[in-house]
């Protein structure tokens, strides 16, 4: 955000107004912090006994919170890692299929992405874990989480690769069709690897998305981070502290994933063509706003 | 908010690894020793699970005082030390159970697929239940109850509920959810997935009245430092059984010789005692036991 | 299926409370989410900061969280409320983030030209984002502003299980759990409850970006 062209360059009034503005902001941001730190204070949420065991390495319950802490992180890695693998292979197919299969297995491909994409993954993973062994499918909670998440986000990502290819230029067909190839070879050796160049911002963000996600597994009972962090509730009756942490955890992780997301399409878009402006830097992002929108 | 179920957990992260270090019983010292000495007749339950020296148990981990997950991973509680009465019996040492969560809307399932061999997690005997699976016991009897703050004197029962339009707090999908609807307006119950969760929001006055099983409440009541009392009047008669699977006569009463020998011996005292037993004043006696089929 | 008919209105009902909150939820996140946006575009530092913190805390957060610090958080800073109410809200502040990059996006697609014109006829920062810039940008941005909404719509399925109470998953959940009735069928019933939302809105959005669409 160098210069805006919202607004000009400031002039002397304009910057004392700035100023006075930003002090108002401050002053009245610090106010609610305040208002909010002496209400937290009068409930005892500042207590020692709240917080060491969360933050203070020489409290004998440390280790064991953290124990537990890192266990329900790799869980939930585990879990979204699955469901992000899993939504790739069928999303991949799913868009490839229909574009290429008869009419019938079209529209049926199309009936089941939009039941898919109109019902909460919530739902979803409900269904996997109620329906599915009501039908004699046993299985760990993990494969629920990941079936349940994988139904809802492989039509996301189906709908990514098919933006993905539709973008490519009708060249790159051409010129494979003009060699002699078959459909399936343009598509795996032309199309595909140029789409996936082009998606990776795309998929990564929806990664975000999965991982987010994971953490509706505390209604199937999986141990991941939210799940844990109500066990350690149960054990040190600290809710708000460990939320927090939890809450902090996510966001690092997210945001670390956001900016690589960016660095990558940065990357992608300066090796592609050197001359494309700023002026759109959100060209990638449509994609996925388009496709993925919030999850939960 | 300093309590009792924290220095439990504080205190069994001690005392375990000190236990294994020491034991040389076959056991820890604060588990029921393992009968090794223990035959079953061929082509029983007890055969099977003595014969692979392991077994699964149902039980919560979210229960305060019968199953609850510690920070060291493993469920402590009232449920649990009975589990590891019965496992003991059967010749498995308390190391080799393997725990396994099941929250209420499981149990039927995992005990008709087989996941575990015996379920003890507060699952109160009903005929609903009977239809698919056959329930040991009675090895404890609760009792639905209130918990209002100490202040409130306008609760008295759950008939007092509706003409103090009180906000009522329960576990979604429990029993004492579904009971409670007959006392009051719908629109009024609150449901979470946790009761530490309903006892936070009648801290905060979100909510007036937490209901479940009496003994459920008592955890509640202790962790609140003088905060809340229960009104006192159970309403309700809730036998906890244990699930096995359906018709399994001879190890329901192999479990409710188990369940005897433990009242004679002591054993039945302590495993209360050193969990439900630190905040609930008196010692229950074993209820009448049912007879199995 | 007799387990749908036969309780009919209890899915009813958790179909009016669904649809309630995604109202509350859908004007409450607009409205936000465009405040924040304009912070973010706004000529004075600490507000950008604001915003941007705004949008990377609730858009990295899952919502299971911030609706636990709605629920659990507010009663303990002295602020009693609706649980409906605080379901609205924890849905309301993680939806703004995503209304706020959507809108942002859509200032940016505005022609740096028409920001110029605006101030070469004096207009101030204020006038020309609320005259010139936001109608413009709020056109371009009605396809993805829609799949946000959609997606919200889809997500207060989550407020349900934070004290909300008597929407179309928690007629799920009782079914199921406490009445002990067969899943498919219960679960059926409440996926063509959301479908029933999101499949007409969906629609309605493929008009509206045909109406507003302007061609550049």
């Amino acid at each position: 955000m160098s210069a805006s062209v919202l607004y000009d360059a400031l002039g002397p009034r304009a910057k004392r107004r700035v100023a006075v503005g930003s002090i108002i902001a401050v002053i009245g941001a610090i106010a609610v912090l305040a208002l909010v730190t002496v209400q937290l204070e009068e409930q005892g949420q500042f207590e020692q006994e709240k917080w060491a065991p969360l933050i203070d390495p020489s409290d004998e319950r440390f280790p064991l919170v953290w124990d537990l802490m890192f266990e329900a992180l790799g869980n939930t890695l585990i879990a979204a890692a699955w469901a992000m693998l899993f939504s790739l292979i069928i999303g991949t197919l799913l868009a490839v299929t229909r574009v290429t299969a008869a009419r019938w297995y079209r529209w049926a491909v199309v009936g089941v992405i939009e039941f898919l994409r109109g019902i909460p993954v919530v739902i979803a993973i409900f269904f996997a874990a109620r329906v599915l062994p009501e039908a004699g499918v046993d299985l760990e909670p993990l494969w629920f989480l990941v079936i349940g998440l994988t139904a809802y986000n492989s039509v996301i990502i189906a709908e990514i690769v098919r933006a993905g290819i539709n973008s490519l230029p009708a060249g790159q067909r051409e010129a494979g069709e003009s060699l002699g190839m078959t459909r399936w070879q343009v598509l795996y050796l032309i199309l595909l690897p140029q789409a996936f160049r082009i998606m990776l911002p795309a998929l990564i963000s929806q990664l975000v998305v999965v991982l987010k996600d994971t953490s509706l597994g505390f209604i199937i009972s999986y141990p991941e981070l939210v799940r844990t962090a109500g066990f350690i509730v149960q054990n040190l009756q600290n809710p708000i502290q460990t939320y927090l942490i939890v809450a902090v955890i996510f966001i690092l992780i997210n945001y670390a994933l956001s900016r690589l997301a960016i660095f990558v399409e940065r990357r992608l878009s300066r090796g592609r063509k050197a001359a494309v402006p700023e002026a759109q830097p959100m060209a990638a992002t449509t994609v996925t706003g388009a496709g993925a929108g919030v999850g939960a | 908010m300093r309590l009792r179920g924290l220095m439990v957990g504080a205190v069994t992260a001690l005392v375990l690894p000190l236990a294994a270090c020491g034991g040389s019983d076959g056991g820890d010292s604060t588990n029921p020793p393992a009968n090794e000495a223990a035959s079953f007749e061929a082509g029983t339950t007890m055969e099977k699970l003595n014969k692979a020296g392991a077994v699964k148990i149902g039980t919560k981990f979210d229960q305060p005082l019968f199953g609850l997950k510690g920070l060291d991973g493993k469920p402590v509680g009232f449920d649990v030390e009975i589990a590891k009465i019965i496992a003991a019996k059967l010749g498995i040492s308390a190391d080799k159970i393997e725990w396994v969560e099941t929250p209420s809307k499981v149990r039927e399932e995992v005990i008709e697929q087989g996941k575990v061999d015996f379920v003890v997690a507060t699952y109160t005997i009903n005929d609903a239940r009977k239809q698919r699976i056959s329930f040991a016991g009675p090895y404890y009897e609760a009792g639905q109850d209130l918990m209002v703050k100490k202040d409130n004197s306008a609760i008295t029962g759950p008939d007092s509920l509706k003409s103090a339009n009180a906000k009522v707090c329960s576990v979604t999908g429990s029993t004492p959810s579904e009971n409670i609807k007959k006392y009051i307006d719908p629109a009024n119950l609150v449901l979470f997935d946790v009761y530490s969760k309903c006892a936070d929001a009648l801290r905060t006055g979100q909510v007036d009245v937490v209901t479940t099983d009496n003994v459920i409440l008592l955890g509640l009541v202790d962790a609140s430092k003088g905060e809340f009392k229960l009104v006192g009047k159970p309403f309700t008669k809730e036998p906890y059984g244990i699930g096995v699977t359906k018709g399994d006569t001879k190890f329901c009463e192999f479990i409710h010789e188990t369940l005897e020998e433990a009242s004679g011996n002591g054993g039945y005292e302590k495993a209360w005692k050193d969990t439900a037993g630190k905040v609930a004043p008196d010692t229950p006696k074993l209820p009448t036991l049912a007879t199995c089929s | 299926m007799g387990v749908i008919i036969d309780n009919i209105g209890l899915y009813w009902n958790g179909f009016l409370t669904t649809l309630r909150i995604c109202v509350f939820a859908m004007v409450g996140s607009l409205i936000l989410g465009t405040l924040i946006a304009a912070c973010r575009v706004s000529p004075i530092p600490p507000l950008r900061w604001f915003g941007t913190s705004w949008v990377n805390v609730f858009r990295n957060c899952p919502l299971t969280v911030v609706l636990f610090f709605c629920a659990f958080g507010l009663p303990e800073i002295g602020i009693n409320g609706a649980y409906f109410v605080f379901g609205v809200l924890g849905l309301v502040l993680y939806t703004s983030a995503f209304v706020c990059e959507a809108v942002r996006s859509g200032i940016n697609a505005v022609p740096a030209g028409q920001a110029e014109a605006a101030r070469a006829v004096g207009l101030t920062f204020g006038q020309s984002l609320s005259l010139i810039i936001l109608p413009q940008a709020l056109r371009t941005v009605v396809p993805p502003l829609g799949s946000v909404i959609i997606a919200m719509i889809k997500n207060s399925a989550i407020a349900g299980a934070f004290g909300v109470g008597g929407d179309l998953f928690d007629v799920g959940e009782v079914l199921t759990s406490a009445r002990g009735e067969a899943a498919l069928p219960v679960l059926t019933g409440v996926a063509l409850g959301y479908l029933a939302i999101t499949i007409p809105a969906g629609l309605l959005l493929g008009v509206l970006e045909r109406k507003v669409a302007i061609a550049r």
